[in-house]
């Protein structure tokens, strides 16, 4: 089975925000990145399923110069080779642009199973998996927390690199809201986004960091004709909106006093 | 005309579609709106939407619309825009709209703007709000071009009651549309819960949340019975969802579920970022927390700086007065 994932990076979860000065965007020199928190339940998705049917897992990403060390870093979890659509002003665009650029990276591939994060920490549209599988032309699922390969004619999972061989299904569970699920079946090729926490995440071994360097990062010049659908026209910081009544005392009278409160000023009881 | 789009399951219109239709409301500025409904058979949330008042109900009925598919519904709702032509379309940001939003605004080639907080008006037009960084910033956005764009609106952030009803019954109107069966690739099978005492944490009236203050497994009892005595759900933060010790549907926050109920009780939950965006939209919130610093008592109407063990018994026996 060939499988891409994509990738994005993003500022890490200790970073304090800080902004340019046409607040347009985050002062990028600030920032230390990562992976994508959904994404690397994605990527660990793909090697699992590597691991199990075979075939090869090929990382995708559209970024500045900086997402290279984030592919390589997905290269030595075991990746097997990275698709890098490198411009600087993939930065802070749209999920329509981040779609599109990815999209006319991995048309030509013709991946079996594509798997991207259900959103991203940074500007979390929660749009670029579902947009890239209609510019794909491919069938989706969203919020996907397991995933079952169902075989072709021949018992084999998927086409084999090249695209020729039979078609496989995969069977796919949902998160849905309240603790329901959902089992939705599609005929590879398909993409689906998938949730946080899925999986156990491994982490780089030294052999695979040794093994990255030598794995191929082909660089892809951004297409043209993108244009992103919506502009940031400011970013700020939340303001507080609450005045928060702190309490104190001993824990019978906070107790009380709480209650009271609750009955009689919020009228939450 | 703004163009809502309801959600229903069989027949149960989403609470959340009333907020959807609050926010089209504050869109449209008193100009018209309709709302739609899809699904195999949707009378009864027809009913129910037209009685509120708020514009046209367009009933979409068609077997192929019976259970969900995004193929199903971005064919259907692709011509239902079309032969509507609303300026804007508007739906809550639920599973199913993040399912297949996405899908139809790129179908459609127009702009989805999602998860919206807020809407402005400025010189430039009008403008979205939605949180970015997990919360930790504010973006206002303007959807590129002057035709149609979409819009998803955060659970919590819009109010149902503040929408405007009218005493006047709407009309319901048949929409129809032409859904080649062959074209739709999921085969979906029946939603299903998997914990045997599930819970809608979206439709509780009161929860109690406990995170890692609680320190271990054998601690959660004392979160149980605060839950049981304020007739609340029980509700985590992430980290004790991963370690087992509440199942996953129970989880708050941007990984699990967002909520707004009337009472949330955080207890020993310090307030990452990724909590706040699931329950801030909560009408009262209650935070119980050792750390003075902790970023939960910026989102919390009543603080108590303490020890969660001491001062849930004394909330326990005060509520049995």
């Amino acid at each position: 089975m060939k499988i891409a994932v994509c990738l994005k990076q993003v500022p890490t979860r200790e970073w304090q925000p800080r902004l340019l000065d046409d607040r347009r965007w985050i002062r990028e020199q600030d920032v230390s990145y990562e992976m994508n928190e959904p994404d690397a339940y994605a990527l660990e998705e793909g090697l699992r399923l590597r691991e199990k049917h075979g075939g090869e897992v090929v990382v995708c990403s559209a970024g500045p110069t900086r997402v290279q060390q984030m592919l390589r870093e997905a290269l030595a979890r075991g990746a097997d080779r990275a698709l890098h659509v490198e411009d600087d002003s993939l930065a802070s665009t749209d999920a329509f642009v981040s779609a599109g650029a990815l999209a006319a990276a991995m048309s030509d591939e013709r991946f079996d199973l594509v798997l991207t994060g259900l959103q991203s920490d940074d500007q979390g549209h929660g749009q670029t998996g579902v947009v890239l599988a209609e510019r794909l032309g491919i069938p989706h699922s969203t919020i996907v927390i397991e995933i079952q390969v169902q075989a072709g004619t021949d018992g084999s999972a998927g086409a084999g690199p090249g695209g020729a061989g039979p078609v496989a299904a995969i069977r796919v569970k949902r998160e849905l809201e309240g603790g329901w699920f959902q089992w939705v079946a599609m005929p590879l090729p398909a993409l689906v986004t998938i949730q946080s926490g899925i999986n156990q995440l491994r982490y780089a071994t030294l052999r695979g960091i040794m093994a990255a360097k030598k794995k191929e990062i082909r660089k892809i010049s951004r297409p043209p004709g993108l244009e992103a659908s919506q502009q940031i026209l400011s970013l700020a910081l939340p303001t507080r909106t609450k005045h928060t009544e702190m309490l104190s005392g001993s824990p019978p009278e906070v107790a009380r006093e709480l209650v009271r409160r609750l009955r009689e000023e919020a009228k939450a009881l | 005309m703004i163009l809502v789009l309801a959600e229903q399951r069989d027949g149960h219109l989403n609470r959340a579609s009333w907020e959807a239709v609050a926010a089209a409301q504050r869109l449209a500025a008193g100009g018209p709106l309709s709302v739609a409904v899809l699904g195999g058979s949707v009378e009864s949330a027809c009913v129910e939407l037209a009685s509120a008042g708020v514009g046209d109900v367009l009933e979409v009925v068609d077997p192929a619309l019976e259970a969900y598919t995004p193929d199903g519904y971005v064919a259907a709702l692709a011509q239902v825009i079309e032969a509507a032509q609303p300026s804007a379309i508007v739906l809550a940001h639920t599973y199913q709209a993040r399912d297949f939003a996405p899908a139809l605004a790129a179908r459609l080639n127009r702009p989805l703007v999602t998860d919206v907080v807020g809407i402005t008006d400025t010189t430039e037009g009008r403008t979205f709000l939605r949180q970015m960084f997990h919360g930790k910033l504010v973006a206002d956005v303007r959807p590129t071009g002057n035709g149609p764009f979409l819009i998803t609106v955060q659970i919590g952030a819009f109010r149902a009651d503040q929408m405007r009803t009218n005493s006047t019954q709407s009309k319901i109107v048949r929409t129809p549309v032409v859904i080649d069966r062959s074209a739709i690739r999921q085969t979906p099978e029946a939603p299903f819960r998997e914990a045997k005492q599930a819970v809608d944490l979206g439709q509780a009236t009161r929860i109690v949340a406990v995170g890692r203050g609680i320190k271990s497994l054998e601690q959660l009892p004392v979160a149980q019975a605060l839950a049981d005595a304020l007739e609340a759900e029980l509700a985590a933060s992430r980290p004790i969802c991963d370690n087992g010790w509440l199942p996953m549907e129970r989880q708050v926050g941007s990984s699990g579920q967002t909520v707004a109920p009337k009472l949330y009780v955080a207890l020993g939950i310090s307030g990452a970022i990724q909590h706040l965006v699931g329950m801030k939209g909560s009408r009262t919130i209650v935070a119980i927390n050792k750390d003075a610093d902790a970023p939960i008592f910026e989102v919390a109407d009543y603080g108590i700086v303490g020890d969660l063990f001491e001062i849930t018994p004394a909330l326990l026996e005060e509520l049995k007065k």
